[in-house]
């Protein structure tokens, strides 16, 4: 993988979804395309506005959606200081960008491979389904609690098989549980691959399943940063790099001891299923 | 621009810096993170994140916060231990153009002396700085460099084990007087001074009414503490005759100037790193631009050149 760079971007264009009438809360962020040599889906950047030093010291973490030869696209929410911030960028605004960082998703080309996307977890399976070498293996299940225009759906929709879920109830929640947990039991039979992004509660119930059924998962985790090139330290979740894909039965993945603290930003965000903490 | 080379005397040994942008332990991993951003034989020195004789697996998350101008840590001290630092760290490192430092963290002055024993016995090392006012890790750190018998007992004992290196105390901000800290390490046998390390505090969610940092505890660095930096090192650098090295929420070339106008001898740049990975870089190849800027011919006119 190539080394990452820091750069100055300028905003091409931001772009609402939803028409909710309010303040949008879903944007795509288009930015002038970094001199990135190569990137592998499901790593990120960090993005960091100018002239704000004082207020928010760090920069912030969003997965790659899509980059092509003429622009990096991130799609993000506006949830809190920065990102809100970020939803007022205007055509020709620059910023600081720092990337590609992390690790890839994993690709294989002839596996059944099933991606599962909570909310704006969706992000990174834009640029996985459109780079992906043989996108007929792959299927997605895309839980969300906003209508469906918010997300960056369709351009997904038209690269794989994808199926979106609205979860208004907690019906709808039990209900998107279960297909999840019987397309990961189809994917464990037909020694396929799970990849899961979405929040770390979502994240947890794949994880469950995995163990459970014994398929082979991906978790993309969205842990708070400070650098992201790993430094700080602030970012680390316990992995077992030895654990085995498979534990004895009704048994802790892991023993203590066995865990080392990783940073997520330079040995994740992706990381196995049956080797991280949640 | 001329060489801006940078010599820190004190008690008998001297450490040479490229000059005077340092960078500061714990904000720059061992270096290696950061050279695809720089040239980090372009740094005054590198100072490594503190490192211990054995490794440590640090606090539990979460261990970071962003604060007004600033950022709350409890890392706790994770690092890789002595012998991962020398067999896959500094080999990497190209510590024949920058001095590279090793901040040492340990829990007793026995435990100190041999840690620096091995850094003295290792190749590839400038100098040394010892940790003792981290105030996350309640067995040691901060109660060393809370009390002026106890820092000089630590000093000591670094400088008789590390032969002839030059040893770098850093001092804590969170006592009652700094000066008298700073006096006890001269006269134990400092080669010079670090000032500050980060100023305690704490920071709550009151949506969740949780702390935000499972330590509850931590320390509170960047620009939010340049101004009580300062102080410090305008303190020290008038109580002692060793030089200082001044620390704390360092982010433009200014602010280094800033530091050696109160007095310091070169700077460390720490949270500025966090924010932009190029910052330390940006910062030393800009000095002497800013210099020029304000008139400056050089860093020995403008040290503790303060007019009062
Ligand atoms: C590898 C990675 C990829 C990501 N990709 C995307 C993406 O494609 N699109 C997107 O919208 N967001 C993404 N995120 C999350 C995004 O970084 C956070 O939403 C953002 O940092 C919030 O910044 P803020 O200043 O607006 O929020 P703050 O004001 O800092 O916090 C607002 C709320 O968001 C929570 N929060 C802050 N940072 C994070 C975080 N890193 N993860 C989860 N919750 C957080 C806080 O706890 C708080 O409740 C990603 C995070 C990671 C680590
Ligand atoms: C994430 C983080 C980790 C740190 N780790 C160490 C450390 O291991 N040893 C040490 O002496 N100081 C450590 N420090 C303190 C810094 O070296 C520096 O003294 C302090 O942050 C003030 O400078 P700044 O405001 O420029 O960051 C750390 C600071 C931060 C923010
Ligand atoms: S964000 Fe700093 S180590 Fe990962």
């Amino acid at each position: 993988m190539s080394y990452p760079i820091l750069s100055k971007e300028t905003v091409l264009d931001l772009v609402p979804f939803g028409n909710s009438g309010q303040e949008a809360e879903f944007l795509a962020l288009r930015l002038s395309p970094p001199a990135w040599k190569e990137i592998a889906p499901g790593q990120f950047v960090m993005l960091r506005l100018s002239g704000n030093h004082g207020n928010h010291i760090w920069g912030r973490p969003f997965s790659i959606c899509r980059v092509t030869p003429r622009d990096l696209v991130i799609f993000f929410q506006a949830r809190g200081r920065v990102t809100k911030e970020m939803a007022k960028l205007r055509p020709g605004d620059v910023i600081d960008v720092w990337g590609p960082l992390g690790n890839s998703l994993r690709v294989e080309k002839d596996t059944p491979t099933l991606l599962l996307a909570g909310g704006i977890g969706i992000a990174p399976f834009v640029e996985y389904a459109h780079t992906h070498p043989a996108p007929w293996n792959l299927s997605m299940e895309f839980g969300h609690r906003l209508p469906l225009d918010c997300y960056p759906f369709d351009s997904l929709n038209e690269k794989i098989d994808a199926a979106p879920h609205r979860e208004n109830t907690v019906e709808d929640r039990d209900r998107f549980i279960a297909l999840m947990e019987k397309r990961m039991q189809e994917h464990a039979k037909a020694k396929g691959l799970v990849l899961a992004c979405g929040p770390t509660p979502f994240l947890r119930t794949v994880q469950t399943f995995a163990l459970k059924h014994k398929v082979r998962t991906q978790l993309a985790l969205e842990t708070r940063m400070g650098c992201g090139v790993g430094a700080c330290l602030g970012c680390v979740v316990q992995v077992a790099l030895k654990a085995s894909l498979i534990p004895p039965a009704d048994s802790p993945v892991c023993k203590g001891e066995e865990y080392h603290n990783l940073q997520t930003c330079t040995c994740g965000p992706n990381f196995w299923a049956h080797q991280v903490k949640l | 621009m001329g060489k801006q080379r940078i010599t820190l005397s004190g008690n008998g040994r001297t450490l040479v810096l490229n000059n005077p942008v340092l960078t500061a332990s714990g904000t720059f991993g061992y270096g290696l993170e950061y050279t695809p951003f720089g040239n980090l034989a372009s740094l005054g020195g590198i100072v490594a994140k503190g490192l211990s004789l054995l490794p440590r697996q640090g606090n539990p998350m979460p261990r970071i916060a962003e604060t007004p101008s600033g950022m709350l840590n409890a890392v706790g001290l994770q690092n890789c231990g002595f012998d991962e630092f020398v067999k896959r760290k500094l080999p990497k490192l190209p510590h024949k153009d920058v001095p590279v430092i090793v901040n040492l963290y340990a829990t007793s002055p026995a435990e100190f002396a041999e840690l620096a024993g091995k850094l003295a016995a290792t190749e590839g090392i400038a100098a040394l700085e010892v940790n003792i006012s981290c105030p996350n890790v309640k067995e040691g750190g901060s109660s060393f460099g809370q009390s002026a018998t106890m820092a000089a007992k630590v000093t000591e004992a670094v400088v008789n084990a590390s032969g002839t290196l030059p040893v770098l105390v850093k001092l804590s901000p969170n006592v009652t007087s700094i000066t008298e800290i700073a006096k006890a390490c001269e006269g134990a046998g400092a080669t010079a001074l670090s000032c500050i390390n980060t100023v305690t505090g704490m920071g709550v969610d009151l949506q969740s009414k949780r702390p935000l940092l499972a330590n509850v505890i931590g320390g509170l660095s960047g620009p939010a503490i340049k101004p009580i930096a300062l102080r410090c090192v305008w303190e020290v650098t008038r109580a002692v005759s060793i030089p200082v090295i001044g620390i704390g929420g360092i982010s433009t070339p200014e602010d280094v100037l800033e530091f050696i106008l109160v007095g310091a001898s070169a700077v460390q740049v720490g949270t500025a790193n966090i924010a932009l990975p190029d910052a330390a870089f940006r910062i030393a190849e800009a000095l002497p631009h800013t210099m020029h800027k304000y008139g400056i011919s050089s860093l020995d006119e403008l040290r503790g050149g303060l007019k009062i």
